[in-house]
């Protein structure tokens, strides 16, 4: 399987404060990456130097050209950004996420519209087509979005915080879409919720300042200890379950 | 005859004035309102009056110097708060008196009578030169070209400018030329209604159309229907009734957009109570 990205002793920081320090990681083909540890612990700024928005003061991100092509990555930013009572349909959007495939002057295509239509129908937006986001739920903008997020049909999708906005009726159907996406794409999941994510990712990779990566879903209790992330135990049962462990 | 001639004069200038000024102020206010920087476009105005005043002193243009002002002072408080070292709000209202101070002083200092200052404050279609008109026709087709070539480029910047700088080095560019272009805008427009007013011609217009659309596109076309009928209908009216230009044409820009609230809330309201 070959890597997407990486980043080989990489630091980066942020108004000054070194946030990520030190940091060897990369990302695979079909990797289901959940992205946990404490808040300000850098789990956004990783997002953020892969998607260029931050240059890493040490060390360097290597990106697989031949499979990253341009600015093939798909993102779903923490809900705050954009202004809701914008004026923009839902279509446009979603269609705004097709700029990563495009350059500066080519235009949107009848074959993107209708991938657009598609999406919408499949995100179980259909009939907003038209609507501004101040007419949807916080579950519906987000599932507009994702739908702008993957539109692109990129080969890496980073999402930051989406459990936070997820209605609990569009829960499992949101999950079960990122299990099929991953198919044709890598995923990056922010989370400080482990639980949340625990029974979908496949692997997790603790920041917190440092990053360390475990290659699979499960974590000891010991490994969350040594790397100060928040202190909750995983495990795989026949139903997937978080146990809480005492503080310290 | 001479009459007539000087008459028909008047009324192509006006209508001239009207188109031109309708499609600026459609193109930059949809910008504006939409993007919620209606106060900085009010800051941009006012500092442009300092460069009037210089204008005068020093015997150029003053439109010149207002444009210089109107430029610098939009990219100074755009490239100000992209760093976040200004609260922006302050900063705009400090630049906004701070503009209208240069310009009185200048003006003051100016040696002899300043005729046109009243028709800079408040407008006046009287003193609109035909380089003013054809200043305005080159501006709307270069905001056609730009908004028609780039418009979903524009539409995403400033919907959502973080998620830009995700796929797109040019956010920046972008940022700046469209802000340029509406302070340029705004400064053309001045002769037409005013430092005073100028900014409600480009701030009515797509609120009307917002009433009912809520497409991007739709609310520049509106827009730019909207504020022609309300610049051409107060033009006519100041005439007739031998009132300043400016104020007419807000008042009516105003009339419009309360009438159209008022049919859309009943037509809104009629449809309801048939569905209960």
């Amino acid at each position: 399987m070959a890597n997407l990205l990486e980043m080989r002793s990489l630091s980066a920081s942020y108004d000054n404060n070194v946030v990520l320090e030190n940091v060897d990681f990369a990302v695979g083909e079909n990797d289901f990456i959940g992205v946990i540890g404490p808040n300000g612990g850098g789990k956004t700024t990783l997002l953020k130097v892969i998607l260029g928005l931050i240059k890493p003061v040490k060390g360097k991100i290597i990106f697989n050209d031949d499979l990253l092509k341009g600015n093939s990555i798909g993102y779903l930013p923490q809900i705050s950004t954009g202004d809701a009572s914008y004026p923009v349909t839902v279509t446009d959007i979603i269609l705004s996420g097709m700029m990563i495939r495009k350059r500066l002057l080519s235009r949107m295509s009848a074959h993107d519209k209708v991938k657009a239509r598609e999406i919408i129908e499949k995100l179980g937006l259909s009939g907003m087509e038209r609507s501004s986001l101040s007419e949807l739920s916080g579950g519906q903008i987000q599932r507009v979005f994702l739908g702008r997020a993957i539109i692109g049909n990129p080969k890496l999708l980073l999402l930051d915080e989406p459990g936070n906005f997820v209605d609990s009726t569009f829960e499992n159907d949101f999950y079960a879409k990122l299990k099929e996406l991953n198919n044709r794409m890598a995923i990056l999941m922010v989370s400080h919720d482990i639980g949340m994510i625990s029974s979908h990712v496949k692997s997790y990779a603790c920041v917190n300042r440092s990053l360390h990566y475990h290659p699979s879903s499960e974590i000891s209790n010991e490994q969350l200890l040594a790397y100060g992330c928040p202190i909750q135990l995983i495990t795989h049962g026949e139903v997937p379950h978080t146990v809480l462990k005492t503080h310290s | 005859m001479e009459g007539s001639i000087l008459q028909y004069d008047f009324i192509i200038k006006g209508l001239l004035g009207a188109v031109f000024a309708s499609i600026t102020a459609g193109l930059a206010g949809t910008y504006i309102v939409s993007k919620r920087m209606v106060f900085l476009s009010g800051g941009i105005t006012h500092a442009s009056f300092g460069g009037i005043g210089i204008g005068y002193y020093f015997g150029f243009n003053p439109v010149l110097g207002a444009a210089i002002f109107g430029i610098l002072s939009a990219l100074g408080v755009e490239y100000l708060s992209e760093r976040q070292k200004i609260r922006e709000d302050s900063a705009i209202g400090i630049l906004w008196a701070f503009g209208m101070a240069i310009g009185i002083i200048f003006i003051f200092l100016t040696p002899g009578y300043t005729p046109n200052l009243m028709s800079y404050l408040f407008g006046s279609i009287l003193t609109v030169t035909n380089a003013d008109i054809i200043a305005l026709g080159i501006m709307s087709v270069v905001l056609i070209l730009y908004f028609g070539i780039f418009y979903r480029t524009i539409l995403y910047i400033s919907f959502d400018e973080s998620f830009a700088r995700t796929y797109s080095s040019y956010v920046n560019i972008f940022k700046y030329v469209t802000t340029a272009l509406v302070a340029l805008t705004i400064v053309l427009n001045i002769r037409m209604a005013g430092v005073v007013l100028v900014l409600s011609l480009l701030t009515i217009p797509p609120n009307i159309a917002m009433i009912f659309t809520k497409v991007y596109s739709k609310i520049i076309l509106w827009s730019v229907l909207a504020g022609f009928i309300g610049t051409a209908a107060g033009y006519a009216i100041s005439y007739f009734a031998g009132i300043p230009v400016g104020a007419t044409i807000i008042f009516t820009l105003v009339i419009i957009w309360v009438v159209v609230k008022l049919i859309f809330q009943m037509v809104k309201y009629m449809k309801k109570d048939k569905r209960s």
